[in-house]
C-alpha cells in the first residue's frame, strides 16, 4: 500500500512538470493545445535516443526540452501564421510528431533499464548522504513493512518541479509574462497595447510544449524506456491534474493557481493507485478512469454551486413568506 | 500629424452583401486637435477608426502619422504611436489580472518587454498616483483583479491605460455608450481633463450629439462613407443641434427623422 502510494507521487512530481506547460497552454493562453501527446513522446524519444547514443544524461534531457518547444514553437506557427484554427493546429502537430517520434527513436520502443540515467546518477551520489538510510529506520519504525529503496527521486524532483513552478510564477509576473496573460485574456486588447501576440502565442506553446517534453524525457529515463504509444491521452492527464488541483486549492493568484496544478498532477496518480487496487480495474482502464475523474471535476463543482444556490433561494423565501405571515397577524 | 488620404475600404466586393463603408476619406489632424465625429449607424465612423489604428487596411489611400507613412503597418507596431480606448468596458482591460498588473501591460506600450518585474517599487508608486487623477479611489485597489471592476470603473482604466504613456493620437469609439448617464459624465469628464492636459491629438466618437459640440476644437459628421461636414474653431463654439441638423438636411437634402433620434 505504502509504496504504490509513494510511486504515484513519484510519478506525479514528474508528471506536474506536463501539468504545468498544460496549464500555460490551457489557461494561460486559452489555446487548447493537443500537441502535447506528441511532444512527451519527442522528449522520451530524445531523451532516450541521446542516452543510448553516449550523450551526457543532462544534456539529453535539455536537448529534449528542446525539441518540444521547437515543436510547439510550430503548432503556434499553424496556428498564427497559418491561420489554422487552435485545436485542429494542435491535433496536427500532434499526428506529425506521431510520424517524426518513430523516426527519432528508429523502433517503436527504446529500453533504458541498462542505461545510466539522470536519476541512477542521482541515486549513486544521493547515496553516501545517508538520507535514505534515516529515512527508511523511521517508516520502519512506525511499522511500514516494505520501505522504498531510494528518497532521492521524489525529493530531488520535488524540488526541481517547484523550482520550476516559481520560474513560470516569476515569468508570468514580468513585462514578457503579463502580455502573455493578456494575449489569453484579451487579444484584441493587448494588440492595441503594441505586443505582437502572433510572436507571444508561438513562444508560450513553445515553453508549454518544452515542458511537457522535459516530462517525457524525465518519465522516460524514469520508467526505465520510451515507447511510441506513453502520450496517448497524455493531454487529458494534463488536463486532471489541472482542474483536480484548481478545485481543491483555489486560483486565487498565479503563484496559488500553479502550486494547485503541481498537487493536482500528484493527487491525479494517487487516484490513479488507488482505482488500479481495486478488483474490478486494471492498467487497461486507465484512460477511462482519467476521462472519468476530469469529468467528476469539471461537473461536481457546478453541481454544488448550484445546489447552494437553490439553497440560498429557499432560505430567502421562507424568510420572507414568515416576516409576511408576521405582518399579517400584526394587522389583524 | 494625422493625415488620412484618399481612403477607400469595400466589404465583400463583387458580392451581393457588397459595403462600400469609406469612400475617399480625407482628413488632416493637428497637433493638439480634438475631433469628435458623429453620424448615424453604419455611417463607416468605426471603419475609419479601425484604419487608422491599424486593425482594418484600406483598399486605396495612405495613412500618415508624424510624416510616416503606416498605410501598411501592422496593427501592435502602430500602437506604439495610438491609445484606444473602445465602447465596450470589457474590452480594454484584461479581467483576470489585476489593476496594478494591467497598467504595468499598459506601461510597456512604447518600451520593449523584457523579464523584468513587471510591476516594480518604482512604477507601484507611478500607478499609484495616475489612479488617483481618475478620483474612483482605485489607487487603494491596486491588487483587486479588474473583473470585479464596475463598467464604469473599468472604461476609467481602460482610459488611463490609453493615456498615460502619452501616444501621439488618442481614438475613442463610443467610449462611453455602454454606460449609464451619471458614469457617462464621469468618464466624459475624464477625457476632457486627460485631453486638455496632455495635449493629445484625440478622435472621439459619439452619438451624443451635445457631446460632440460640447468637447474638443473640431467636429466632422459622416454618412455613408463619407465625411460631410467638417466644422472647427470659432464657427464649432457657436454650433447648436439645431443648426447641425439643419446642416446635415440641406446637404443630405433628405428626411432624418429617424437619424435624429439616433444622434440625439
Ligand atoms: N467586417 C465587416 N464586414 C462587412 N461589413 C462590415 C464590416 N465592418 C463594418 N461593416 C459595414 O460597414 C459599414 C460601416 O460600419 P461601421 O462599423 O464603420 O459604422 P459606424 O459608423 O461605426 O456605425 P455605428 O454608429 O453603428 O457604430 C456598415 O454598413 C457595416 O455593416
Ligand atoms: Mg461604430
Amino acid at each position: 500500500m505504502f509504496i504504490s502510494i509513494f510511486n504515484a507521487m513519484e510519478s506525479g512530481v514528474i508528471y506536474a512538470i506536463m501539468a504545468l506547460g498544460v496549464y500555460l497552454s490551457f489557461r494561460v493562453l486559452d489555446f487548447p493545445d493537443l500537441t502535447v501527446d506528441g511532444s512527451f513522446v519527442t522528449g522520451a524519444a530524445v531523451a532516450a535516443i541521446s542516452i543510448v547514443n553516449g550523450v551526457p544524461t543532462i544534456l539529453a534531457t535539455l536537448f529534449a526540452l528542446i525539441a518540444g518547444f521547437v515543436a510547439g514553437s510550430l503548432t503556434g506557427i499553424l496556428n498564427t501564421k497559418g491561420r489554422i484554427n487552435p485545436l485542429l493546429s494542435g491535433i496536427l502537430m500532434m499526428t506529425a510528431l506521431y510520424s517524426i517520434n518513430l523516426r527519432i527513436m528508429g523502433q517503436s520502443n527504446i529500453p533504458l533499464l541498462n542505461q545510466s540515467t539522470v536519476f541512477t546518477q542521482l541515486r549513486e551520489s544521493w547515496s553516501d548522504l545517508g538520507v535514505d538510510q534515516a529515512l527508511t529506520n523511521m517508516l520502519v519504525s512506525i511499522g511500514i513493512e516494505r520501505p522504498p529503496s531510494t528518497w532521492s527521486i521524489l525529493i530531488i524532483m520535488t524540488i526541481v518541479t517547484f523550482l520550476i513552478k516559481l520560474g513560470i510564477d516569476f515569468y508570468l509576473k514580468t513585462e514578457m509574462g503579463l502580455a502573455l496573460r493578456a494575449t489569453g485574456d484579451n487579444e484584441k486588447m493587448i494588440r492595441s497595447f503594441s505586443a505582437n501576440t502572433d510572436h507571444l502565442k508561438i513562444v508560450g506553446l513553445g515553453l508549454s510544449n518544452a515542458l511537457v517534453a522535459l516530462a517525457g524525457a524525465l518519465y522516460a529515463q524514469y520508467a526505465g524506456f520510451s515507447d511510441l504509444n506513453m502520450g496517448i491521452g497524455m493531454i487529458v492527464v494534463g488536463l486532471a491534474s489541472v482542474i483536480i488541483g484548481e478545485s481543491i486549492v483555489g486560483t486565487k493568484s498565479i503563484t496559488r493557481t500553479t502550486l494547485a496544478v503541481v498537487l493536482g498532477a500528484v493527487v491525479y496518480r494517487i487516484v490513479v493507485a488507488f482505482a488500479l487496487r481495486s478488483q474490478f480495474l486494471d492498467t487497461g482502464d486507465m484512460k477511462l478512469i482519467t476521462s472519468g475523474l476530469v469529468i467528476i471535476a469539471l461537473v461536481i463543482p457546478k453541481l454544488l454551486a448550484n445546489h447552494k444556490e437553490i439553497q440560498r433561494k429557499r432560505k430567502k423565501r421562507l424568510a420572507l413568506e414568515k416576516q409576511m405571515e408576521g405582518e399579517h397577524y400584526a394587522r389583524s | 500629424m494625422l493625415e488620412v488620404n484618399h481612403i477607400s475600404l469595400t466589404f465583400n466586393e463583387g458580392t451581393p452583401d457588397e459595403k462600400k463603408a469609406l469612400q475617399h476619406i480625407q482628413l488632416k489632424l493637428n497637433k493638439g486637435d480634438f475631433v469628435t465625429v458623429i453620424g448615424s449607424n453604419g455611417a463607416g465612423k468605426s471603419t475609419l477608426m479601425n484604419i487608422i489604428s491599424g486593425a482594418l487596411f484600406p483598399d486605396v489611400g495612405k495613412v500618415t502619422i508624424n510624416e510616416k507613412n503606416v498605410t501598411l503597418l501592422q496593427e501592435f507596431k502602430r500602437s506604439n504611436y495610438i491609445g484606444r480606448v473602445f465602447q465596450d468596458p470589457m474590452a480594454g482591460t484584461s479581467p483576470t489580472m489585476t489593476i496594478e498588473e494591467n497598467l504595468a501591460m499598459a506601461y510597456s506600450r512604447n518600451k520593449k518587454r523584457t523579464l523584468k518585474l513587471g510591476v516594480n517599487k518604482n512604477r507601484r508608486a507611478f500607478f499609484k498616483s495616475a489612479l488617483a487623477t481618475l478620483h474612483l479611489g482605485l489607487e487603494q485597489r491596486l491588487n483587486a483583479k479588474v473583473g470585479l471592476l464596475s463598467g464604469g470603473e473599468r472604461q476609467a482604466l481602460s482610459l488611463l491605460m490609453a493615456t498615460f504613456t502619452e501616444p501621439d493620437i488618442l481614438l475613442l469609439d463610443e467610449h462611453t455608450a455602454a454606460l449609464d448617464p451619471s458614469r457617462a459624465a464621469l468618464i466624459t469628464n475624464l477625457t476632457k481633463e486627460v485631453v486638455e492636459k496632455t495635449g493629445l491629438t484625440t478622435l472621439m466618437v459619439t452619438h451624443n450629439m451635445q457631446q460632440a459640440l460640447d468637447l474638443g476644437n473640431r467636429l466632422i459628421m459622416m454618412d455613408k462613407g463619407q465625411i460631410i461636414l467638417d466644422i472647427s474653431g470659432a464657427e464649432k463654439q457657436a454650433l447648436t443641434i439645431e443648426k447641425l441638423l439643419h446642416e446635415f438636411q440641406r446637404i443630405r437634402g433628405e428626411q432624418m427623422g429617424d437619424d435624429r433620434a439616433i444622434l440625439g
